[in-house]
Order: structure tokens, then sequence, then C-alpha cells
């Protein structure tokens, strides 16, 4: 087995070594009752070639987004990321390291996860920025959580305007704390029934823009209502490219930031591994959840960095952590670091006016196409439409055309009586052949 | 053919050695210079992306585009290279050395996994498209579901779990919703053996239970005694980690569960150390109701520096019915996706995270263990067992194992007796394993034991490299009974930099970079 470098004869010697006559006798503590005797009923052991072709078997049936035409988002998005990202993290010492733990050997992990925090902070207009979470989801229901730590309230209003899974995972994980959520309905100006559902047991109210829809709105009114009945105020963003070109959620009054950062450095890997972002005031920083990394010096006064207030942290505080979490995202969150260092101020802000003069082509050329209302009418690079019929329905028949026009809303909230609504993102790797093909196919299958 | 050396020395003149007081003129350490943060190399007017002019503007938002600065720094290409490259040789590996970190498991990490996971048809595959079009992914996923339920001898998975203590989570959340459908909501405390990792208590908090921890026997086992006495009506579950993380194997397990199960308390096994039982032990066999799996330890997906993991739980009869949304069904044609935690009368307790879970730890651990197989995975534990335990045997002469009776299972403990009066600690000890060319052993934990050193050294570590790591602990440990002590206290002395200040760090945390308020801002002001 290429894997294991023990011979038999190391092993003979090794027993030897030990005192024991066989393997068994190392296993004697493990009750008869529970010993296999034999394999478990699985295949052997298969060389790299025969394993590979097995894989690439599964890989075959099923069709990847560059294939054709594909305008997929809601939570996911379909980016160019540059090829020297991808070489980096593959490194050694970053790919086959555990958490720096040990920070005179770890200085590498450990300094990108500083710059990873300072980029967080900036694209979120947030003065701290924690070293990762699982995904922008998971984010959401921490920092629904902490918000309950802040202002020792229970209850949490969830605009309708959020992405239905983040508001599932919340309602989830939060309830399960004894948190009381509120979800409201879903609805595309969702953002505007948010400011009368607060009220005195209010700890946090969570908002999304762009919305799940696409919308874009300013949710400075909302901060005031929350900040004057005492509560916080939480922007979620699952699309992390918008901060290039929209105003941040720490300009707007947000007190936690949450994002997905997939779109940046990270490909679509049918959902995972994602990395969430996760940004507050600086006053905050001893509630929130996770792994920080911060700055000091070594015993002869170089500049270093370490893990640090992980007093809040389950290794340490046991029952009483600011949560259970121990892995974030490391290698994910160093690839989001990497292509925004390629990016930078200059490229980020492109590639958002980028991803937004396609979807203002995609808008215009699906607003001519009858039968199509284009529901959305201030957008970063996702849209929703209203089609005359299902849209699961139309999106399976352009799939034999090759084109996968988006996600229909009935999939994330099938009890939201929006079976019609599809949601479509177009982004920089969407051509204009690409919409002109999609514009065309609707055409056909609405004509018939 | 022969090169021509006129003029050029051919030998070493000059007796000095590296690192007797020599200091470069610049500051750096000869190939390991000092690296500014991306922020101090100037780039706020630099990209190392080229893109294309967008054709239509953004006047449709107004007001809603972003004028201030952002604060972004930017490299080409090359500066970005460099600038990580750089970095990541400051870096410890398990490809340049063993890496005996205790509960953590850091085994080999086969490249196949990662040009696998990168194939276009797992990569480049969106979470959102439909189902139709990603029959090959559920595949996989319901593939690799079935090696783990077959290697763990239980009828069901949740698959979705982001990372071990998230795989904890989902367990618990299972376990409460089993008690709730069955009247039994009164049951909110959790029982846990002191030796426990901290996120079996912290997990158990987070879903609003209560802990009460169970004692140890002398022999680093649960005390069936004292859990019996604890057990009763207000027990929703035990969370025992088997083999414990003292290294050993629960002996009296079956028990421990025939009592808990007597009691109405689930068995909440936590598998972080399945790597040690693998192939040999079905976890089903034993009595467990629900287990995490890491696949970033015993199915070798890489740790990456501190994630991404994933942790998918195995379940019993009992609580398979609870699982999360979404889970994957058999249709005719081929498999569908249920996404919707209330659909079809199903009493899912929920949902954990946004999509279908770690996709791409899935392919990674799928390939790893085809490549095994049924026979490769049970030769896994017996070398991470045998190699443990050679370990403990070649060290025991020199250091105390905090178990010397009867065989450890894949790690090795050990307590700090031996270094009694020698004026050095555990820690000092460790960080001189870095001078040595090792990383530390885990220190400290299990919290049971004084000064705990806990080594795992998996099966991927030949017999060469164990003999070396062992010959380095033998060196430390005769020099610091010998009295050396400046060799440990002021350790590492080898390592990019010295021991940090952990307390200034916490007292007044600097947790981003921000730029110095120098006399041009003020100008500017």
């Amino acid at each position: 087995m290429r894997y294991l470098p023990l011979t038999p004869d190391d092993r003979a010697q090794m027993l030897g070594v030990i005192g024991a006559p066989n393997i068994d006798a190392l296993f004697k503590d493990v009750p008869e009752a529970a010993r296999l005797t034999k394999l478990v009923d699985l295949p052997r052991y298969a060389g790299e070639l025969e394993v590979e072709r097995d894989l690439a078997h599964f890989a075959a049936k099923n069709r990847p987004a560059g294939e054709g035409p594909f305008f997929c988002g809601a939570g996911a998005y379909r980016h160019h990321v540059p090829a020297s990202v991808d070489h980096i993290i593959q490194r050694s010492e970053f790919l086959t390291s555990y958490t720096p733990y040990q920070p005179e050997i770890a200085q590498g992990t450990l300094q990108v996860l500083f710059e990873f925090q300072t980029q967080v902070a900036a694209l979120t207009g947030l003065e701290v920025a924690n070293a990762s979470m699982y995904d922008g989801s998971t984010a959401c229901a921490e920092a629904v959580m902490m918000a309950q730590r802040v202002t020792r309230r229970e209850k949490a209003i969830l605009s309708g305007g959020l992405h239905p899974h983040y508001a599932a995972v919340t309602q989830t994980i939060a309830h399960a704390e004894g948190m009381e959520i509120v979800r409201q309905t879903a609805a595309l100006d969702a953002e505007s029934s948010v400011i009368g559902a607060i009220d005195a047991d209010t700890a946090c109210v969570v908002v999304q823009t762009p919305n799940v829809f696409g919308v874009v709105t300013d949710v400075s009114a909302i901060a005031e209502a929350a900040h004057r009945a005492g509560a916080l105020l939480i922007v979620v963003t699952t699309e992390a490219v918008s901060f290039g070109l929209l105003k941040s959620p720490g300009e707007m009054g947000a007190d936690i930031a949450v994002a997905e950062g997939q779109s940046i450095g990270n490909a679509l890997n049918y959902g995972g591994p994602y990395v969430g972002l996760f940004a507050c005031r600086e006053k905050l920083v001893r509630q929130m959840p996770g792994r920080l990394c911060g700055e000091t010096v070594d015993a002869e006064g170089r500049r270093g960095y370490v893990l640090t207030l992980s007093t809040r942290e389950q290794h340490i505080r046991r029952e009483k952590a600011t949560s259970n979490i121990c892995t974030n995202s490391g290698l994910c969150a160093l690839a989001f670091t990497i292509h925004l260092s390629l990016l930078g101020e200059v490229g980020l802000r492109r590639l958002a006016a980028l991803n937004h003069s396609r979807a203002r082509e995609l808008a215009a050329a699906l607003a001519e196409v009858p039968g199509v209302e284009v529901l959305t009418k201030r957008f970063f690079n996702e849209i929703a439409i209203r089609l005359p019929g299902r849209a699961d329905a139309i999106v399976e028949d352009l799939v034999t055309d090759k084109i996968i026009a988006g996600v229909p809303f009935s999939r994330l909230d099938p009890a939201a009586g929006m079976d019609d609504v599809l949601l479509l993102a177009a982004t920089e790797t969407t051509t204009t052949q690409d919409i002109a093909a999609l514009a065309a196919a609707l055409k056909g299958t609405l004509g018939e | 053919m022969s090169m021509s050396n006129v003029g050029r020395p051919t030998r070493p003149d000059g007796t000095r050695s590296a690192d007797a007081g020599f200091a470069s003129l610049t500051g750096g350490r000869g190939l390991l210079q000092d690296e500014p943060l991306l922020f101090e190399l100037g780039g706020w007017d630099k990209t190392g992306v080229d893109l294309p002019d967008p054709e239509r503007d953004a006047a449709d938002l107004g007001e809603l585009v972003r004028t201030a600065p952002i604060g972004l720094a930017g490299l080409s290409e090359p500066e970005t290279l460099r600038h990580y490259v750089r970095l990541s040789q400051k870096n410890h590996a398990i490809d340049l050395a063993l890496y005996p970190l205790g509960s953590c498991t850091m085994k080999h990490n086969p490249r196949l996994n990662e040009k696998a996971a990168r194939m276009a048809g797992f990569a480049d595959l969106h979470p959102l498209q439909p189902v139709s079009t990603a029959q090959g992914a559920l595949e996989l996923i319901d593939r690799l579901a079935h090696w783990l339920k077959t290697l763990t001898g239980m009828p069901a998975v949740a698959m979705t779990p982001k990372a071990g203590a998230h795989g904890e989570l989902c367990g618990l959340l299972c376990i409460k919703a089993a008690h709730e459908a069955a009247g039994q909501g009164h049951r909110r405390t959790v029982l846990v053996p002191t030796s426990a990792h901290g996120t079996n208590p912290a997990t158990a908090a987070f879903v609003g239970y209560s802990v009460t921890e169970i004692a140890q026997t002398a022999d680093g086992r649960v005390d069936l005694a004292d859990l019996e006495a604890k057990l009763g009506d207000h027990v929703a579950a035990i969370m025992v980690t088997n083999p414990n993380t003292c290294g050993l194997f629960e002996r009296d397990v079956i028990e421990i569960a025939r009592i808990s199960h007597a009691h109405g308390a689930y068995f909440y096994c936590d598998g972080a150390n399945f790597n040690a039982i693998v192939g040999r032990v079905r976890p089903g066999d034993l009595g467990v109701d629900a287990m995490h799996i890491n696949l970033h330890k015993t199915f070798s997906t890489p740790h990456g520096g501190g994630g991404p993991g994933a942790g998918p739980v195995v379940l019993s009869e009992a609580l398979a019915p609870f699982a999360p949304a979404p889970w994957i069904v058999h249709t005719r044609t081929g498999f569908d996706l249920v996404e919707d935690a209330t659909a079809e009368a199903a009493q899912a307790f929920g949902r954990m995270c946004a999509f279908q879970g770690q996709m791409g730890m899935f392919v990674r651990a799928y390939a790893y263990m085809r490549s095994h197989g049924a026979d490769g995975l049970r030769q896994v534990a017996e070398d991470a067992v045998l190699n443990a335990n050679y370990v403990k045997a070649r060290l025991a002469g020199q250091m105390t194992p905090a178990f010397p009776e009867g065989p450890c299972m894949h790690e090795a403990l050990f307590d700090d007796t031996w270094l009694q009066d020698s004026g050095v600690t555990t820690l000092d000890f460790a960080k001189a394993m870095i001078d040595e060319g090792f990383h530390p052993m885990t220190m400290y934990f299990p919290l049971v034991v004084h000064g705990a050193m806990l080594i795992e050294p998996t099966e991927t570590e030949s017999k060469r490299e164990l003999d070396r790591f062992c010959d380095a602990l033998l060196a430390l440990a005769a020099a610091a009974k010998a009295g050396d002590v400046d060799r440990f206290k002021g350790a590492p002395h080898l390592a990019p930099l010295g021991r940090l200040d952990e307390t200034q760090a916490a007292r007044k945390p600097k947790l981003t970079w921000r730029p110095e308020p120098d006399a041009g801002a003020a100008d500017a002001a």
C-alpha cells in the first residue's frame, strides 16, 4: 500500500521492541464481542490509476458550470480564480500544516490570517474581523448568538430578504440555544417591513444586501431604528465581490457583518468548502466567536503573530466558551487573501464594476423576452425574474439546450408561493454570447 | 567533463559555525528573510489581475455606490508569489517531518486526492444547479456514505456538518429532537468524562444542556460506578471519546452503552480517534448512537493550517429520522436531493449549513478510502497503533508514560513526572523539540494528566523517521536531566521566531493592520 511505509520486517522488529507477540496483542482491550475477525464488505486496495479512473467516472456524470451558459447564484458564484492562487495553496507548508498553535513555526499561516482579518475588516467597513468561519450561513447563525450575548436579549428578527438556507441554519442553531427567531415572509422589498418588527426584546435584526432576490438596499435607516431600540444590526452578504462596488455594511451602521467569501479565491465545489467572513465593531470583540490572530513580539522583540483572546474558545473555556467552534476554514481563507492581494483595491473595484455591467446586460436582454418580467430594479450582479409558469420546469427544459438558467426560488423556499420566480446571476465569466443564448432559448421555450 | 575552477575555491575555508553570533548586514537570516505585511508593500494602485473595461456603468445604483477607499493593497503576480512563498517557508508541515500532535492525526495527505477534488466535474459544480446535471456528485456522496456506514456498522449518516465540532452539534441536535419526540424533553444533562475534548462540553452547553463530569479510573478509563451514579431521568446523553484522549480503548464500552441506554440516555461517541480502530472495530457493535467522523483526521483530507474540515455523523436507527436536511434519496433513475427539512412528514431537526456539506473533502476522503480498500484501512489502524506503541516503548526508559500498564492505541501519553526537579517544564521540552526539527506534541491535554505530552505518530511514518524522532527526544530528555536548562528555557533557538508574548497580544489586541499615523497624514489633515 503506497501510503504505508512500514515493511513486514519493520513490523516484526517493532513488535519485538514493544515486547508484543503479534499485532492482535495491541488490541487486547477491545471487548471480544466487538473484534472484527474479517474484512468489512468493501473493495480491496487500488492503485492510483484505478482510483483516478473511478473518480473521473463520477465527475463525468456532472455538468460543470464552465461547459456552457450558466447563471446560478443564490449564495455561490462562479468567478475566475487566477492560476497562482491554487498553486500557492498547494504548497506543503500551507496545505499540510495544522492550526498555528505553535507560533514560532507557524508565522506563515499566522501572518496570512492577520492579512485576511485586515482585508475582511476593510471590505466590510468594520474595525475587527476573525480568522474565518465554516461558511456564510454558519457565520450568520453565530452572529445572531453573539447578539444575544451582547444584548442579553433573546429575540432575533430575520428579514424576508435573507437567503432561506441562512435563515434555516440560524433558526436551527440559535433556536437550539434558546433564542426566539422571527422569520419574516419572503419578498423582494422585504427590508421595508423590518423596522416595524423591532421591539424592546429584540437582540438583533438580520438583513441581507444584496438580498436573495438581488435587491441592493441602503440599510442605514434600519441601523438607526435597531440602535434606538438597543438592538444590533447584522448585515449579511452572500456575494463578496459586491464589496468592491457597494457601500459597506460598516458605512451603513452595521454592528456585525457576515459574508460568504467563496466568490474570492474559491471554486464552487458543489457547496463546500467555503469560507465565512465575520467582522464587528471593536467594542464587541470579546464576544466574537472563532479564532483571532493578533500582533505581538517574540522574546527578542521581533514582530510576530499569535492566536489570541483564546479565553473565549472551547479548548480553554469548555462549556463557557462563546462558541463550540474549533476548526475554521484556513486554506479557503488563504485562497481568499491571495486572490484579493492579486486584485488589490483597483482590481476588486474593476471586477465588481464588470460584474454589475454583465448583470445589466443580462437584465436588459431578459426584459426583451416576451413573458419575462424582470423584478429586481437595483441590483449588483444578480436578479430575480418572473416567468409565465413554474421556474423549475423551465430550467429543466433549458438543460436540454445545454443552458443552466439559474436557481428557481421554490428550491430555496417551497412554501413562499413564488414558484414562478427564477434567480439569475452574471459574473465576469458570463459572455455576451451566453446571454444571447439564454434569451433565445427562453424565447423558444416560452413561445411553444 | 570537468569544470574549470580557475581562481574559484572549491573547499570551504574558515571554521566559523553558523550560529556563532553571526549577523547579516541587512537583518535577514540567509534565505529566510523578514517579510513585511501585504499592506506595507505599498501596492495601493497596483493589481495582478487584468480585466476588461465594463461596458455599462453603475449610474443606476446612485448613492448605493461605495465612494470612500476600501483600503486594499494589491500586488503583481510575481510579487504575490514571492510574498506568499516567503511566508510559507516560516511554517512547519507534515511534508517536512513527523508531526506528533496527539488527537489531531497529522497523517500524510495524498496528492491524488488534491488532483481529484480539482476535476471540473466536482470543483466547477454549483450547489444549486439542477440535480439532473449533478448525478455524479450525488452518487459520490452516496458512495462515501456507504463506506462510512459500512466501516462504522451504523445504519445512517448525516453528511453536511463542516467540521468535528459541527458534527458534535449535529449529533446532539438529533438526540435533543429524539428526546422531544418521545416526550423526554426534560432530559437536559450531558455526562462528559474529565478527559474529554473541549468541544464536547462546549457543544453540550451550546444546545442548552448542562454538563456533568464523570470521574476517571486510575487506569485512564470511564469510572463505571460514577457513571451509573450520575445517570438518571435527567440525562439526555453521554459523550465519550473512544479510543479516549489518553490513547486508551474503553474496555467497558459495551457496558457503558448498556447502562446509558437502560437509563434512557443516548451514547454520543466522539470519533476523533477513529483512526486507531478503522477496519478492526465498528462503533455500531459497541452500542453507539451517534459519532462524528473527522474526515480531516482519519481520512486524510489536509488540515490546511486550520481547516477546512468535514464532520459527517453516523447515526443509529433511533436517531436517523431526525438527521438534518439536505439528504440524498435514490430514485428510479438515479439520485435526488431532499432540501426542505419539513418535507414529506420528515422529522429532521433542521439544517446545519447552506448547502450539501464539504464536497471537496468528500472527494478527497473517498479517494483515500478507495485507495486503501477494506484491507488497507485495517492496516492503517494496525500500523497507527504499532507506531504509537513503538514510540511509547522506546521512550519509556527516559520519560514516564501516564499509563504504563498494557498497550496504548494510536497515541502515547506521557506525564511530566520525569521532569521533576529538572527545572524544565513540558512547554520548555516541547519548544526544544522545534530546535531538533520536530513539531511539538500535544501539550497539557488531556487535562487529567499533569504536564501531559500526547504523541500521535500516525501510520504514515516510516520506522526510520520514528527512530529519528525517538533519538531526538531521548537526547533532549538526557539533556534535561543533565541540567542543560538554558537549552530549554530559551527554546526554540533555531525557529524563524523565538517564543511569542501572548500576554501582550491579549492585553491590547491588535487584530488588523492600520496605517501608522505619520507626519504625512498630519500634513494632509
